[in-house]
Formats: C-alpha cells, sequence, structure tokens
C-alpha cells in the first residue's frame, strides 16, 4: 500500500519537474534574447540600412531586413491565402463530406506541414532554374508561401469545420448558392478563426531562413521590385552572427531581440483573436 | 439573373476543385522537381555508392553523404532521447493531473516555444548551449570540445521538437475514454497506476506516432542546427564531436553549387533524400493518428 503510494509521488514530482524544464526552457530562451539584444538595440537599428562597412563594425542598421521580411512574409501570405481560401471552402462547403478528395487533400496538407522548409527551399531553387529567375523576392515569396500553405489551410479547415451544418441549411433554404453561402456565410462566420491562420502562417514565413537561403538571396537594399534579391531577418541574423566582430555579433543579438518581438506581437494579436472567435460560435 | 448566379457557382465550384487537387499534388510536384534535378549525379554514381561513402570533396567530384547522414542520425538521436521523458512527463501531467486552469495557462506557452523562429534557437544555442559544453560538460568528461557539437544540436533540438509531441500527445491521452480510467480506479488501483497500466497502454500507437512526428521534424530542421552542430564532415564517435547534418549542408553551401559542377546536382539529391526519410516517417505517424482517431469516434 505504502509503496504505490511513494510511486505515485515520485511520478507525480518527476512531471512537474519536466513540465518546469519545458517551462523555462522557454523563459531562459526569451531572457537570453531580451538580455543580449536589448543593451545592443538603438534607434539606427531599425531606422537605417546598412552602409559602407555595416558588416565590420561601421554604422547603419537592418531597415532592409525588416522591411525586406515584411515584404516576403506578405507576398508569400497573400499567395497562400488565394490558394487555402478557396481549397478549404471546397473542402468544407462543396465536397461530400468524407469523400476520397477530401481525405486525400487533407492527409496531403498535413504531409507537407511536414516537409522541412529547406525542402521548400531547395524546390524553390529547382523551379527558379528552370524559369530562369535568379534570387529574388519573388523566389523567396514562391518559396516561403508552399511553406505556410499547408500551415494556413489546416488551421483555416480546423476553424471551417466547426461552423454548425444548420448554418449553410439556412443559407441554402433562403435560396442562396453554395457560392453565395461560401463567400457570405461561412467566411464571415469563421472571419477571426481565418485571421488567426493567417496571421500564424505570416508568423511562421516571418521567421523562416532555410527556405529563403537559396530563393530570396541577400541584399543591403529595399527591394524596389520583384526580381531584386531581398534581405531577410532570419538571414541578417545569421550572417551578422556569423562575422568575427563583437559588435556586429552584438547587433545579431538585436536583430533576434527585434525578431522576437515581431513574433510575440503576432502571436498575441492572434491569441485575442482567437478568443474572440470562440466567444462568438454557436454551440 | 437566376442563371447568371447558377453560372458563378458551377465556375467557382470547378475553380475550386482545380485548386484543391493541384494543392494536394504538390508533394508529388516537389519530389518529381528535386528527382529531375538530381538526374544529372545519379547518372554519374549509383545512389547506394552516394549514400553510402564517406569522401566528400566535390572539386574532385565525389559526393559522399556518408558523413552527413550519420550527422543528422546523431543530432536527431540526442534530441529524441532528451526529449521523449520530458515530453511525454509533461503530456501525462497536462492531461491526467494538473488542473484546468493550469492547462489552460501552459498551452499558450508551449504554442509560444513552437512559434519561436529557428534561427532564434541558433542564437540562444551559440550563447547558452555552446559555451556550457565547452566550459562545463566537456572538461567534466575530461574532454576538450569547442562546445559546438552532436550534444549542442541535439539539445537545441530536442527543445524545439517539445511542442510538437507534446501538443500530439496531449490530445492522445485526452482521448482515451474516461470509462476506462474509472474502471481501473474503482479496482483500487492509484492515478499512476491507472495512467501506467491503462492509459498509456491504451494510448501507445499515438504517442509512438506523436515522438515519430518530432523526429522527423528534427530530422530535416535546418538553421538552429547549422548555426550550432559545428559543421566538421566526418562521422562524430560521441556526442561531444561536432556534426555536419545533412539539412546543414544544403544550406551552407548555396553560394558555391553552382560554380562546381554537379555540385547543385549532389545537393538538390541530398534534400530529396531528406524529403524522403521525412515523407516516409509522416505518412505512417500520420496513418496510425487517423486510425486511433477514428477508432475513438
Amino acid at each position: 500500500m505504502d509503496r504505490r503510494k511513494i510511486e505515485e509521488n515520485i511520478f507525480k514530482s518527476l512531471m512537474i519537474a519536466s513540465t518546469l524544464i519545458i517551462l523555462s526552457s522557454l523563459m531562459i530562451i526569451l531572457i537570453t534574447v531580451i538580455v543580449n539584444g536589448l543593451p545592443a538595440m538603438n534607434l539606427a537599428m531599425i531606422t537605417q540600412t546598412p552602409k559602407g562597412g555595416y558588416y565590420l563594425g561601421k554604422e547603419g542598421g537592418i531597415l532592409n531586413a525588416i522591411v525586406g521580411s515584411l515584404y516576403l512574409a506578405g507576398g508569400a501570405t497573400f499567395l497562400a491565402i488565394l490558394i487555402s481560401l478557396p481549397v478549404v471552402l471546397y473542402l468544407n462547403v462543396y465536397a461530400k463530406k468524407g469523400s476520397r478528395l477530401v481525405i486525400f487533400t487533407r492527409f496531403s496538407f498535413d504531409v507537407l506541414w511536414g516537409v522541412p522548409s529547406i525542402v521548400y527551399g531547395a524546390f524553390g531553387f529547382s523551379i527558379m532554374l528552370f524559369l530562369g529567375v535568379r534570387a529574388s523576392l519573388l523566389g523567396g515569396i514562391i518559396a516561403v508561401s508552399l511553406l505556410i500553405l499547408p500551415i494556413m489551410s489546416r488551421a483555416m479547415d480546423e476553424v471551417i469545420r466547426m461552423i454548425p451544418e444548420e448554418l449553410l441549411d439556412a443559407s441554402y433554404a433562403l435560396g442562396a448558392t453554395r457560392f453565395e453561402t461560401a463567400l457570405k456565410v461561412v467566411t464571415r462566420q469563421a472571419m477571426p478563426g481565418i485571421l488567426t491562420a493567417v496571421l500564424i502562417a505570416f508568423g511562421r514565413g516571418i521567421g523562416d531562413a532555410a527556405s529563403v537561403i537559396f530563393t530570396a538571396g541577400f541584399s543591403d537594399y529595399i527591394p524596389y521590385s520583384l526580381l531584386r534579391p531581398v534581405a531577410t531577418l532570419p538571414l541578417a541574423i545569421f550572417f551578422q552572427l556569423g562575422t568575427p566582430f563583437p559588435e556586429v555579433q552584438n547587433r545579431a543579438y538585436a536583430s533576434a531581440f527585434i525578431l522576437t518581438v515581431i513574433i510575440l506581437i503576432i502571436s498575441i494579436v492572434s491569441r485575442i483573436l482567437a478568443r474572440r472567435f470562440t466567444k462568438h460560435i454557436v454551440k | 439573373m437566376r442563371y447568371k448566379r447558377l453560372l458563378k457557382d458551377k465556375l467557382a465550384s470547378k475553380f475550386m476543385l482545380i485548386l484543391t487537387i493541384l494543392s494536394s499534388l504538390i508533394v508529388f510536384l516537389i519530389a518529381f522537381g528535386l528527382y529531375q534535378r538530381s538526374r544529372s549525379i545519379l547518372a554519374t554514381k549509383s545512389l547506394t555508392e552516394l549514400l553510402f561513402s564517406t569522401s566528400w570533396h566535390p572539386l574532385k567530384g565525389e559526393f559522399g553523404f556518408f558523413p552527413f547522414i550519420m550527422g543528422t542520425i546523431w543530432v536527431t538521436g540526442v534530441a529524441v532521447v532528451i526529449a521523449i521523458p520530458l515530453c511525454l512527463l509533461t503530456a501525462i501531467y497536462l492531461s491526467e493531473y494538473a488542473h484546468r486552469r493550469i492547462r489552460e495557462w501552459t498551452k499558450p506557452l508551449i504554442d509560444l516555444l513552437a512559434g519561436i523562429p529557428s534561427v532564434v534557437y541558433g542564437v540562444w544555442g551559440v550563447l547558452v548551449i555552446v559555451p556550457m559544453i565547452k566550459n562545463h560538460i566537456a572538461p567534466f568528461f575530461g574532454r576538450i570540445s569547442t562546445g559546438y557539437s552532436v550534444l549542442a544540436g541535439g539539445v537545441v533540438l530536442a527543445i524545439m521538437i517539445f511542442p510538437i509531441i507534446i501538443h500530439v500527445s496531449v490530445e492522445i491521452f485526452s482521448s482515451v475514454p474516461y470509462e476506462v480510467r474509472e474502471a481501473s480506479l474503482a479496482l483500487g488501483a492509484t492515478k499512476w497506476q491507472t495512467v501506467k497500466h491503462v492509459v498509456i497502454r491504451k494510448a501507445l500507437p499515438g504517442v509512438i506516432a506523436a515522438i515519430v512526428l518530432g523526429l522527423s521534424r528534427a530530422f530535416g530542421e535546418t538553421m538552429a542546427v547549422l548555426m550550432v552542430a559545428g559543421n566538421v564532415a566526418k562521422v562524430p564517435s560521441s556526442v561531444l564531436d561536432p556534426a555536419y547534418p545533412l539539412p546543414a549542408l544544403i544550406a551552407n553551401n548555396y553560394g558555391e553549387m553552382l560554380s562546381v559542377p554537379l555540385y547543385d546536382s549532389a545537393l538538390l539529391l541530398a534534400s530529396l533524400v531528406l524529403l524522403m526519410v521525412v515523407l516516409f516517417f509522416n505518412i505512417i505517424s500520420r496513418v496510425v493518428l487517423t486510425t486511433v482517431e477514428r477508432r475513438v469516434q
């Protein structure tokens, strides 16, 4: 009898300990980034592009990478919405429930979700070789949109699936076509959830480095055309950290801090939207 | 007017159907695209020769992937060994023991862990894990290490795969019907005994699938590993040796690959190999998870 109690207590404390280890690893990561990044922050970091000799420790900032990342993730998110919204609407409004196409598509998105981002980068690169496009904003957008497509679609699918069947029936009963139902009822009902999905995908797009390393190139300037190479925040961090100069490495920490703040903001906003969504759902 | 609406509906339907079919074929498209590009290297050497040769000298036209494959396996292995006990204990705690409020607090934090970009993990690894291994862990075992090692890569990767393993296993544990637990508790079993003999046994296939999903994540993770694993093209013989995992190899050589013949083809073949391994793991675990899900419903 006693031994059972002891075993129970040992395992319970082990569980609590491992939960604390996992949560504290998150804290340690955030604290490390803040402690190292914040002192290296200054206004020039976010308002200037790199000047000559920036990577040797001279003046400048990483505005090129911040703007580049926003352009790239923004473009990729836009492209991914254009594909995933129709697909998800088709799966939930048009297609017969439980049909082979529906199961297969969901499964293939599940599988795509697990494909490493470097593979998307390599694939994007081979498309670019095929089309004769050089490393550019366009190439990066294509690779990143492929990367975030399954993330966005799965997240949208999860919300749209939760919409009660009766709501669709009510719309059909009023004489609306399926297209009108999809656009005016389903999309509107799921809007906060869709926005959350979009934000999650946007966050992934901003933070990913492996898919843009081949496809987007790097540049000290803010791109003015889709066919120009573009700098991204993750790669800027990577390159600055790779230099042997402590001042430049400090800037890498500051850039990591900026990236983390952007990700945190996106995550908080999407959480607020998700909460609003659960409040309105018809049960 | 009515016809216009119906026509719109029909057109939209066709358009969406085409888009759905196309997007579900992306996996095949990626595999095909990479295969097309890697054919030129496969024409010179057989796949087994490339996979098991240890000689990596692109300038001499020798592309042996073996050190990189072993590097990936070592780093992934360390990550999984660290992650499995921690994640399972946490998942059991969250689904069986924790108060609802604790669960509601931890979930967003773990989601946040999943949202941190891999470069930031890399920076953290360089700042915290690498010096720790260099100054404390390696000397403790009487070894000299730069800190950039299999162990550093494994630790960083383990943290990166925490969220997915925990997320999927919590879902699996929660899907075990409550009556089964009640039956066990009614027989006088303690809570831990119930978990050990009933819940874990019921959830085992799903839990294994969760671990395999985490494993395949670790397998393909690039940036963080590239930054901390050391990148020496040699088969590691201990966790304190540097490793050069396959994804890091692909990412690290984008600059020079177009100037050396067959180099790009070799790297795209490496991506294809990576894709195939990850697809294999993913498909298996997804099939297991859908079967578990269906059984519960």
